[in-house]
């Protein structure tokens, strides 16, 4: 283990995923994101990784698919509009079966919106966001140890299935400098072999490879999609990540990710002083999510409230995993502001006043 | 057999039955997809005859984006990755960054290269990146049916432009060969053609130059042009499509080199 630092959430990352071997970074300016680009600018090419400051995200998200096919690790990073210009990139990174770390740092829309911390892109990011039927595994950090932390795991997730690996942050957790300690991290151990499909030249003339997303007949287009949704039940299955807090005996559980649920935490904490059951699920994985863990939970519990910093998008999938066995409500403040803890605290009450 | 030198390149006298060409081995031996006459099929015959005459098959990955020749790694036995329309050489630049020893062509349209990709275009060669642009340009945007393209000609009827392009309000054709040469990143640019054997003979010599200066490490971009035909786009027969270049559209993109590197190979 390393020592501990004291960082930037955006730092961490960087620093995180040049320790995971990042070997290509292709990246855009945009606030809150862009201590990101700065810092690998400075960092990644004396530590073996390419740099390049792209014209737009565009061109950033399609040197990350050329990289991704030449099969080293290689990552962007940017914040709404420029996740918005990526989509069609990223549908053709699913589509051909590239693997590659996406970082949103969101900030508060639509629009050109504000730099303040948001969670609006959430169904850009867990639905697909791009053209057809695909999926990024989407990992939602809230603090900055984790930003680091789902950074390696980001990269060795991309590598296993071979998908894009979406890190959904926010502009608070970007900002705000907390300790982190760097885990030993083995790159060579964690190296995942790609030369079976990867471009990297017909060395000793083996057959060619080919990156691609062009199916021309639909059979062979629908196989393909088969192929797709094959994997992505096999990561529903393994991958689903989550914490649970206060739970056990919960009467109302919130249901937050990220920097909302850090928040939510606080109002949590402040419920029970009343002496009023509440507990938290923070999913840690938005695709997928955790699906079975909620409806667990709902079996046991009176109410949850979900909170975001968004008009409510993570509720329909809680609400689809709930499935009408108690009720969901929600809590949500837009475009840039951070919920208080007092503000969910009120509400968490409201909710244990109704039921009794 | 008796030889005989022919502008300095050696030749053979031939004999009836001997075989005078064949097809590259890196050229797969399937029906291409092209239309009869189209000027895509030629280019890549040279392109392999020139990656395998400098031994890059190994070595090689081609990048071709959405457009006529989308499928080109149908018929190219190399790596090739297939990219979005217009965004080639953004992908080029992310392979080249990671294998700068690699050999990285792109092969684009005039769509792709010089409306939908214009960005793209000309950011890559202004960071001079070390690799090969292939850029058909045949006026017209063939996979999608013939509509207007950058390149268009005033005048000339596509399905968007169905009275002729009108350049008051569909602008100029875009000679984006002579824009990308002002780039201190442009290394080698130049236009070349394939509708004759002489013509052919020249798109290799300069195809081959491209690659040479990208396996030195020398300078930056090379750029070749190939101005080239789309028999069905046209609504012509081949040999018109042909006659139409020689006659008129060689006056406005005219052939030879643009740009030639201070110390290049003669
Ligand atoms: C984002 C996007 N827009 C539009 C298209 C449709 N499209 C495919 S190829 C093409 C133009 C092809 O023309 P060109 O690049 O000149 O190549 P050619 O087919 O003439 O060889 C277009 C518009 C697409 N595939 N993607
Ligand atoms: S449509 Fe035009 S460019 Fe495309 S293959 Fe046919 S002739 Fe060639």
């Amino acid at each position: 283990m390393s020592k501990k630092l004291l960082m930037k959430g955006n730092e961490a990352l960087a620093e995180a995923s040049i320790r995971a071997g990042l070997k290509g970074y292709y990246g855009y300016p945009i606030t809150p994101q862009s201590e990101l680009l700065e810092y690998l600018g400075q960092h990644l090419p004396s530590r073996g990784g390419a740099f390049v400051q792209a014209e737009s995200e565009v061109a950033a998200i399609n040197m990350v698919y050329g990289a991704s096919g030449a099969g080293v690790r290689t990552m962007t990073s940017t914040s709404g509009p420029g996740y918005s210009l990526m989509q069609e990139g990223i549908s053709y990174i699913a589509c051909a079966e590239l693997p590659c770390l996406l970082v949103n740092v969101m900030r508060g829309g639509p629009g050109l919106g504000t730099i303040q911390p948001s969670q609006g892109d959430y169904f850009q990011a867990v639905k697909g966001g791009g053209h057809g039927d695909y999926k990024c595994i989407v990992l939602a950090p809230n603090s900055v140890q984790e930003m680091a932390d789902f950074t390696y795991l980001g990269f060795d997730l991309a590598d296993t299935y071979r998908i894009p690996v979406v890190i959904l942050t926010d502009g608070a957790l970007g900002q705000m400098m907390e300790t982190v300690v760097f885990p030993d991290y083995d790159i060579e151990a964690n190296k995942t072999d790609h030369s079976s499909w990867a471009t990297t030249g017909r060395k000793n003339m083996r057959k060619k490879h080919v990156v691609t997303s062009l199916y021309l007949k639909a059979e062979e287009m629908e196989n393909m999609n088969l192929i797709l949704q094959k994997k992505y039940r096999e990561i529903e299955k393994n991958e689903v990540r989550f914490e649970s807090i206060f739970t056990e005996d919960a009467d109302i559980i919130i249901v937050a990710f990220g920097m909302s649920a850090r928040v939510s935490f606080k109002a949590v904490e402040l419920a029970r002083k009343k002496g009023i059951k509440a507990g938290l699920f923070r999913p840690k994985t938005l695709f997928p999510f955790p699906i079975n863990e909620l409806q667990h939970l709902s079996n046991q519990a009176d109410k949850m409230l979900v909170v975001e910093m968004n008009a409510g998008q993570m509720v329909e999938d809680v609400r689809l995993a709930v499935n009408g066995n108690i009720s969901v409500e929600f809590y949500g403040r837009m475009g840039g502001v951070i919920p208080s803890p007092n503000e969910i605290l009120n509400n968490i009450i409201n909710l244990s006043e109704l039921k009794e | 057999m008796s030889e005989l030198i022919s502008e300095g390149v050696q030749c053979k006298l031939l004999n009836s039955m001997d075989k005078v060409w064949d097809r590259p081995d890196s050229l797969i031996d399937v029906p291409l997809h092209y239309c009869p006459g189209c000027g895509h099929s030629v280019v890549h015959r040279v392109l392999m005859e020139v990656l395998e005459e400098l031994e890059l098959i190994e070595n090689t990955i081609g990048i071709a984006p959405v457009g006529c020749s989308v499928l080109a790694y149908f018929y190219l036995d190399i790596d090739m990755q297939e990219a979005a329309h217009g965004r080639a050489t953004a992908v080029a630049t992310g392979i080249k960054r990671v294998m700068p020893n690699k050999t990285i062509f792109t092969y684009q349209g005039d769509g792709d290269l010089a409306a939908i990709g214009t960005a793209e275009t000309i950011h890559t060669i202004n960071r001079g990146e070390n690799i090969v642009m292939i850029f058909i340009n045949n006026g017209i945007y063939g996979m999608t049916g013939g509509q207007m393209a950058p390149t268009t000609l005033p005048g000339v009827r596509t399905s968007t432009s169905v009275d002729g392009r009108d350049v008051e309000s569909q602008g100029h054709p875009l000679k984006i060969a002579d824009m990308i040469s002002i780039l201190p990143g442009a290394y080698y640019v130049t236009r070349q053609a394939v509708t004759t054997a002489k013509a052919v003979r020249k798109l290799k010599k300069a195809l081959k130059k491209a690659f040479i200066y990208q396996m030195n490490g020398e300078g930056g971009t090379s750029f070749i042009e190939v101005v080239s035909n789309c028999p069905s786009g046209w609504k012509m027969t081949p040999l018109e499509s042909n006659e139409w270049l020689e006659n008129d559209i060689f006056d406005f993109y005219e052939l030879g080199d643009i740009k030639v590197p201070k110390k290049g190979i003669k």
